[in-house]
């Protein structure tokens, strides 16, 4: 038996505790190290890397069209966003725009994944927090959101769904239907969500007043999406600086008051319904016409730079490009939100206890494969 | 939350109720994946394929090398010989490593021809590493997979 020093054992020094990378509730390969007081959080530090593939490097060595695969696998529970991204900032390059029909597909898909993104947030979420079954649920509904990117691109997670200039795939003949009745569908689905968690005792006393970030550390600190939102602040990409003619469609910005847990949650979920309104009136109305514009084979943009961002499921996800004249970028950069919203964690948990970190790590909605690149 | 509500755990069994109702069999969505196959989606963008003419059973590939500078990955090798009565280049290699391909699909849409396809086969595992890497008879017969008795 090892020797415990009386005076160590009573000592209320601080203890270093690792939490993760193997981690189930660190959603993937993050590691942690708290800082702790008995159970309370005096410190949280991020060791971050443990995914980290070059994405930034891999694209100097590709051509534009051959690094579209490749930013799929940033985050990839959202990878239509990512692909959207990656595209307009090339477009912006080549001053070129994709036809009215491929925006509207674009609108289409990139909604249709916003959901999926959410759907497994808050299945990984409660399963953080403790409820079991909303993970199944969620999952069930994001397997039709997966069927229709497998029935329109032919590929279900890292869906390569765009090209530079426009689509490769022309929509399948029943992409607005399958699309229309998923939304009927979903809405009764989110209001079972709903009856198992937003007024369940042990969900709220998890959430409510845990992990607070109020709109001006979130602006100190960079953070965007919804944890932004549900600070008050309305900023949404798609209002604030339109892409891809989000401008056309009618859509709210829902926005919380308390900047806790409990109000991302509320705030997702909403968004989930403004989704679904963005996707009737984007699918009720797909414009006939080509869906690529006039790009040369061989891309070569001319010598400059752009920077272009979209409001991502998990926040402003940026690509800076800059071009040499060559056929691949002299240099891409990833502005990804995870990786900035993650920054705000040891601010979060601090002065919390232990359990709250899982909450906390859950909310903030992290992906490692963007955190990492 | 109201008193109502606190003393009589109406929280819980409103979300009681949701889990109750989800056990109609009608509810249940699992696939029973080795016994039945899934239903793929016709553009799948699976196992390559090498097509060949259906009649005479020649290739359809001209050897032009478009597939393999399409590839982000480069792992596409096409070897090619010019015939000397012809002077037409014909497909002498072909192969394709299967292991480092992500299935984006540039390799299909480069090929002018469409000799090169990606299919609906996704049972791609094999014992070896080696096993991955398909050379061009491979390539034109496709996978076969064990199928067991269930």
């Amino acid at each position: 038996m090892s020797e415990i020093t009386q005076a160590t054992f009573l000592d209320s020094n601080e203890l270093v505790l690792n939490m993760g990378p193997q981690h189930p509730s660190t959603h993937g390969v993050l590691r942690v190290i708290l800082k702790l007081d008995g159970e309370r959080i005096l410190g949280a530090d991020c060791v971050i890397g443990y995914l980290h593939r070059g994405v930034e490097k891999i694209g100097e060595n590709r051509t534009y069209a051959q690094f579209n695969p490749y930013v799929d696998r940033m985050d990839y529970v959202a990878a239509v966003s990512n692909g959207l991204g990656y595209c307009l900032a090339v477009e912006k390059l080549l001053d070129v725009e994709a036809p009215p029909r491929a925006q509207v597909i674009r609108v289409i898909l990139t909604e249709l994944n916003r959901i999926a993104s959410h759907l497994v947030w808050l299945g990984t979420h409660a399963l953080d927090v403790g409820a079991l079954t909303p993970v199944f649920y969620t999952f069930r509904e994001r397997e039709e959101i997966l069927n229709i990117f497998e029935e329109y691109c032919g590929a279900r997670l890292t869906t390569h769904a765009f090209r530079i200039g426009g689509l490769q795939y022309e929509a399948y003949a029943e992409l607005a239907t399958d699309t229309l009745n998923f939304c009927d569908r979903f809405l009764a689905r989110i209001d079972q969500y709903e009856s198992l968690l937003t007024s369940n005792r042990i969900w709220v006393s998890r959430l409510r007043g845990v992990g607070i970030l109020n709109a001006e550390d979130c602006k100190r600190f960079g953070v965007t999406g919804p944890i932004l939102r549900a600070a008050g602040v309305q900023w949404d990409l798609r209002k604030a600086m339109p892409y891809s003619g989000y401008q056309k469609y009618d859509f709210d910005i829902p926005v919380g008051t308390n900047a806790d847990t409990y109000d991302r949650y509320l705030v997702r979920m909403e968004e989930m319904r403004q989704s679904v309104r963005i996707l009737r009136q984007a699918a009720a109305d797909i414009p006939e016409g080509p869906i690529m514009a006039k790009v040369p084979k061989v891309l070569k943009p001319p010598v400059g730079e752009a920077y272009v961002s979209i409001e991502a499921p998990k926040g402003e996800l940026g690509y800076y490009i800059v071009s040499d004249g060559s056929t691949q970028p002299y240099r891409l950069r990833v502005r990804p939100p995870s990786f900035i919203n993650l920054q705000a964690l040891d601010h979060m948990v601090r002065d919390t206890l232990l359990a709250d970190v899982v909450a906390v790590i859950g909310t903030i909605d992290i992906v490692l494969g963007e955190v990492d690149r | 939350m109201r008193f109502f509500d606190k003393f009589f755990f109406t929280d819980l069994f409103t979300g009681l109720l949701t889990t109750f109702r989800q056990q109609n069999p009608r509810e249940i969505v699992t696939e029973q994946y080795p016994a039945q196959q899934p239903r793929i989606a016709e553009r799948y963008r699976g196992a390559p394929r090498l097509n060949v003419d259906p009649e005479s059973g020649d290739t359809l590939c001209i050897g032009c090398n478009l597939c393999a500078l399409a590839c982000p990955e480069n792992l596409i090798v096409v070897t090619t010989e010019r015939n000397a009565e012809t002077k037409k280049k014909e497909l002498t290699t072909f192969t394709y490593d299967t292991s480092r391909c992500m299935f984006c699909g540039l390799c299909e849409d480069a090929c002018p021809v469409d000799a090169l396809e990606l299919t609906q086969d996704f049972e791609l595992a094999s014992f070896t590493r080696e096993g991955a890497i398909w050379d061009r008879q491979m390539l034109e017969e496709g996978p076969k997979p064990t199928r067991y008795e269930y």
